[in-house]
């Protein structure tokens, strides 16, 4: 074990989140439990990646009075990058769901598995 | 700077500028902007390659008005252009193989937004080939993901959902590894660009600080991108993905997106971690295994099919099982051996695709091996096209797999250690290739007393016939000449470092 | 010159043989093997129905959930190794993390000369008060650019997947006029209220996207759920007047075109070290900072009809 993991907390935390909706993600078989999982996921990058930009005792990049130091502000490309991938995900969570309600319309169910059964017995 | 640098950055711009063109374009309109774009960027890219070759040194583009560590970059060097130029090419030669199936498998008001998503796929192969930057790079492998999803359940069948599903389920699961191993490399680094990283990676490896957090990132975004690329343990969304989709979405997933993202990890071995640095690492052990691995059970999976597009949809797994393990040797020699493996498994798997469509045809539209006997004498080139496919992935001689079989040989007989069990799988997967591969060839060629079936001649099928003759010159060139293509695979691997 | 051999003569050769057997009319062994003349095929209807009726018993029996015990044991073995996984998972994550760079610190790499100078010259150099804003529409406004397009094509695959075609949608449409709130005063009112108010809002937060927290993408997300909650309160009839799909196609091209091109020249004048006619304005004012206020514009309406757009394909397959 390393030195910091209880001065990295928001890390850790983001870490095991990450873990449990990659878990999530990969093992459940309703189509909507992954959906959260996979939501779960990207949060808990975005969380990781908000921590790195954070300095203690500055301020959000925005720039007040004129005042252009580095001693004022946090660092502003994490911000930028989550911005980017909220996007990212909320473009895939929407295909995701729409997949979801085309598999719902047509089996009715959301199990997967059962799914996948039904596509065996039609056998084609 | 000479104009001709600019070729890259226009090459991705105007893809991505004319999938939004295309959303308001009529269906016929839009398929000849699709089809011009890919030629004008396959010529571009020619071009480029052509200046490359004669200065021999690689360029930087700024993306916007600040140098290196601010602002963003792409990079041409010659293995990138030789990327693109092929890419285009298959991605050509797909389109057109499969045309004439569109109408009767995609509804008609949707064709427009099929050619959206190919121009955009390509774009965004085109962005993974050329790009500087970790961050670009990700977006990037989200556009390419989401397109080539929308590709495969654009025929909406039962199969092409439930695929769709599965493999946007494991591509979020390599995405999500891929971001988190990206943000660890940031925090360790502090920077986006490609050579920045390397520069602090050196640092790093130097002082001993970070080494494990470094190595956890590393192999994050390994796994992530073997997942995406379908190395064997997670394959399990490809045979119906390529299997059902309609025949140019397969012929384009499976030649080209999983050889997006292996270029990716490529450019990031080289690029971002170091060739000598990631040798160092236990990481090419296990990618070695897995793709031994892949190799063998891929095959077998072949073996027990019988249904001849999943049965090539295996064959697909076991030949990125041989891409991973020439990874996995540590060597130049394996890396070139892969490289080109990319390309004419690219141009092979494709041309199999293209020629299984024109089987299945003229049998009723069955794709039951029982069902083609004597599909070849019904279509006879498709039938010829498909045995030359076969015969270049079993490794015949003239051929373009003969070649990149015998380029992972001489890799393995160079590596202590590795050397007998891969030569000893590579023998096996060549056996078991021969196994399904000749079946099906020497069941097609047995003729059927009397079919209820119609035959297809050349004039029936003009544009298909001409693809599958293209698509057989590309295989036959790249097995007889093949010593320029590895040449320019090595220089452009020295460009790299 | 007529030819060497005769027809018969030619018909013996290696040469015609070949080319028959290759063009399948013949084959080799035809007349060289004995064959016994068959029986012709009788289906049997009974036998078929039997066999059917077997299929089926075996298919329930195989895939038969609710009383098969290895089925029962394989999901507590499946979830037993679900929750090893994610804590072997965990585990390898915090010990990363505990290796990683103290958080908070100045120390730390990610704190370098990169953000210093987005920081210091950010302002200077895009005219952006916000350096957040600067940053991902001037430093690295490629990844934006795709992050754009990741949208669009997002959109596209939801109307490959939900989009109805003519006859399904008149059904739709009754369906969706049964379930849909029918004059609900509460909801009409309160809409009528809030919804000029939510899209007033989004746009301030559009154009302050330079000067203050805000952008493109927020405004978007907000003015497209004051649509949607117009839409909700009123029914497509209403949106319908302003809002199609002919709208949503149009909108969306015009502002991915701009945004296209606009970022293009910036970037072949940024790489060929050309002069740039777009001018920075004065840091502060509304007009300022170069392209960054009308790339957020363009992005803002994509978003908003993106939301809107999601929204009622998921609810009825289409606008």
């Amino acid at each position: 074990m390393g030195p910091n993991l209880f001065t990295n907390y928001g890390e850790a935390v983001s870490a095991i989140l990450f873990c449990i909706g990659f878990t999530n993600l990969l093992l459940q078989t309703n189509l909507i439990k992954k959906i959260i999982g996979l939501n779960i996921m990207d949060s808990a990058i975005y969380l990781f990646l908000a921590e790195k930009g954070y300095i203690a005792g500055r301020i959000a990049p925005i720039v007040v009075n004129g005042v252009t130091s580095t001693e004022r502000y946090i660092n502003p490309i994490p911000s930028g990058l989550v911005l980017t991938g909220i996007v990212v995900s909320v473009s895939v969570t929407a295909l995701m769901l729409s997949l979801t309600i085309r598999l719902y319309t047509r089996y009715h169910t959301l199990d997967l598995d059962e799914i996948s059964t039904q596509l065996k017995k039609e056998g084609k | 700077m000479n104009f001709i640098c600019n070729f890259p950055f226009f090459s991705i711009l105007l893809s991505l500028f004319s999938g939004t063109i295309c959303s308001v374009l009529p269906a016929k309109a839009a398929k000849i902007v699709n089809r011009v774009v890919i030629i004008v960027i396959g010529l571009m890219s020619a071009v480029l390659l052509l200046y490359l070759l004669s200065t021999g040194e690689s360029f930087i583009y700024w993306m916007g008005h600040f140098p290196a560590p601010w602002g963003n970059e792409i990079r041409a060097g010659v293995l990138e252009a030789g990327m693109a130029l092929f890419f285009c090419i298959i991605m050509y030669l797909s389109m057109a193989g499969g045309a004439h199936k569109l109408p009767g498998e995609v509804v008609e008001s949707k064709h427009n937004l099929y050619y959206i998503l190919v121009n955009l796929l390509l774009s965004s192969l085109l962005a993974l080939v050329y790009t500087n930057d970790m961050f670009t790079a990700y977006v990037f492998v989200e556009i390419n993901t989401i397109s080539a999803c929308g590709l495969i359940m654009i025929r909406q069948v039962g199969r092409t959902i439930e695929a769709a599903v599965r493999y946007m389920i494991m591509s979020l699961l390599g995405s999500g590894l891929l971001l988190f191993g990206l943000c660890i490399m940031y925090d360790l680094t502090g920077h986006l660009l490609m050579s920045n990283i390397k520069e602090s990676v050196g640092l790093i490896m130097a002082n001993g600080e970070y080494q494990i957090p470094l190595i956890v990132s590393v192999a994050l975004m390994c796994i992530g991108l073997c997942i995406k690329s379908a190395l064997f343990p997670f394959h399990a969304w490809l045979p119906d993905a390529y299997g059902y989709s309609t025949v140019s979405s397969a012929a384009i997933l499976s030649s080209l997106v999983s050889k997006g993202y292996i270029f990716l990890l490529i450019k990031i071995i080289y690029r971002v971690i170091g060739f000598d640095i990631f040798n160092s690492t236990r990481i090419i052990d296990v990618l070695f295994v897995f793709g031994l691995m892949g190799m063998i059970f891929g095959s077998l999976s072949a073996i027990k099919e019988n249904d001849i597009r999943r049965m090539i949809a295996f064959s697909s797994v076991a030949q990125i099982g041989y891409i991973y393990m020439g990874f996995g040797m540590g060597t130049q020699a394996g890396m070139v051996a892969s490289i080109f493996h990319i390309l004419s498994h690219a141009a092979t798997k494709s041309l199999l695709f293209i020629a299984a469509i024109g089987l299945t045809d003229v049998s009723g539209g069955s794709r039951k091996l029982n069902d083609l006997t004597g599909a070849a004498y019904r279509n006879k080139w498709a039938g010829a096209a498909f045995t030359v496919g076969s015969l270049s992935m079993v490794g015949i001689p003239l051929f373009s797999g003969f070649i990149s079989k015998l380029l992972f040989a001489q890799a393995a007989v160079q590596v202590e250690g590795k050397m007998l069990a891969s030569l000893i799988v590579l023998g096996i997967s060549t056996v078991l290739n021969a196994v399904y591969f000749m079946k099906t060839v020497i069941r097609i060629y047995t003729s059927a007393a009397d079919t209820p079936y119609m035959s297809i001649t050349f004039r029936d099928r003009k544009p298909y016939t001409v693809t599958l003759v293209c698509f057989i010159l590309l295989n036959i060139i790249l097995g007889v000449s093949s010593q320029p293509v590895v040449d320019m695979i090595g220089q452009g691997l020295a460009m790299f470092a | 010159m007529s030819r060497k051999k005769t027809a018969e003569e030619y018909q013996k050769t290696f040469a015609f043989r070949f080319f028959r057997w290759l063009s399948g009319e013949k084959d080799p062994y035809s007349g060289e093997v004995e064959m016994q003349p068959q029986k012709e095929y009788q289906p049997d209807p009974e036998a078929a129905l039997r066999r059917e009726k077997e299929h089926d018993a075996i298919m329930d029996k195989v895939y038969d959930t609710e009383h098969n015990k290895w089925m029962h044991l394989f999901h507590r073995l499946y979830q037993a190794t679900s929750i090893l996984f994610c804590l072997f998972l965990i585990a390898l994550l915090l010990v990363t993390v505990s290796y990683l760079p103290a958080i908070g610190t100045v120390t730390r790499p990610v704190n370098n000369e990169v953000s210093g100078r987005y920081i210091e010259k950010g302002l200077e150099e895009t005219g952006a008060i916000n350096i957040v804003a600067g940053m991902i529409l001037d430093y690295r406004a490629f990844d934006t650019l795709g992050e754009s397009h990741v949208l669009f094509v997002a959109t596209i695959t939801v109307l490959i997947l939900l989009r109805l075609n003519k006859t399904e949608k008149d059904e739709a449409e009754v369906n969706d006029r049964r379930f849909e709130p029918k004059n609900d005063a509460i909801l009409q009112l309160v809409a009528t209220f809030l919804v000029p108010i939510i899209i007033i809002f989004g746009i301030y937060i559009i154009l302050n996207g330079h000067l203050g927290p805000g952008g493109g993408f927020s405004g978007g997300a907000v003015i497209g759920a004051g649509l949607v909650l117009y839409l909700n309160a009123f029914g497509f009839k209403k949106t319908e007047r302003f809002f199609t799909e002919k709208t949503y196609k149009w909108v969306c091209f015009f502002s991915l075109s701009f945004y296209c091109l606009a970022k293009s020249y910036s970037f072949y004048t940024g790489a060929n070290q050309l002069h740039s006619v777009i001018p920075k304005g004065t840091p502060g004012a509304i007009l300022s900072s170069g392209l960054i206020l009308p790339l957020n514009i363009a992005v803002g309406l994509v978003v908003a009809c993106t939301i809107y757009a999601f929204y009622a394909m998921f609810r009825k397959g289409g606008f």
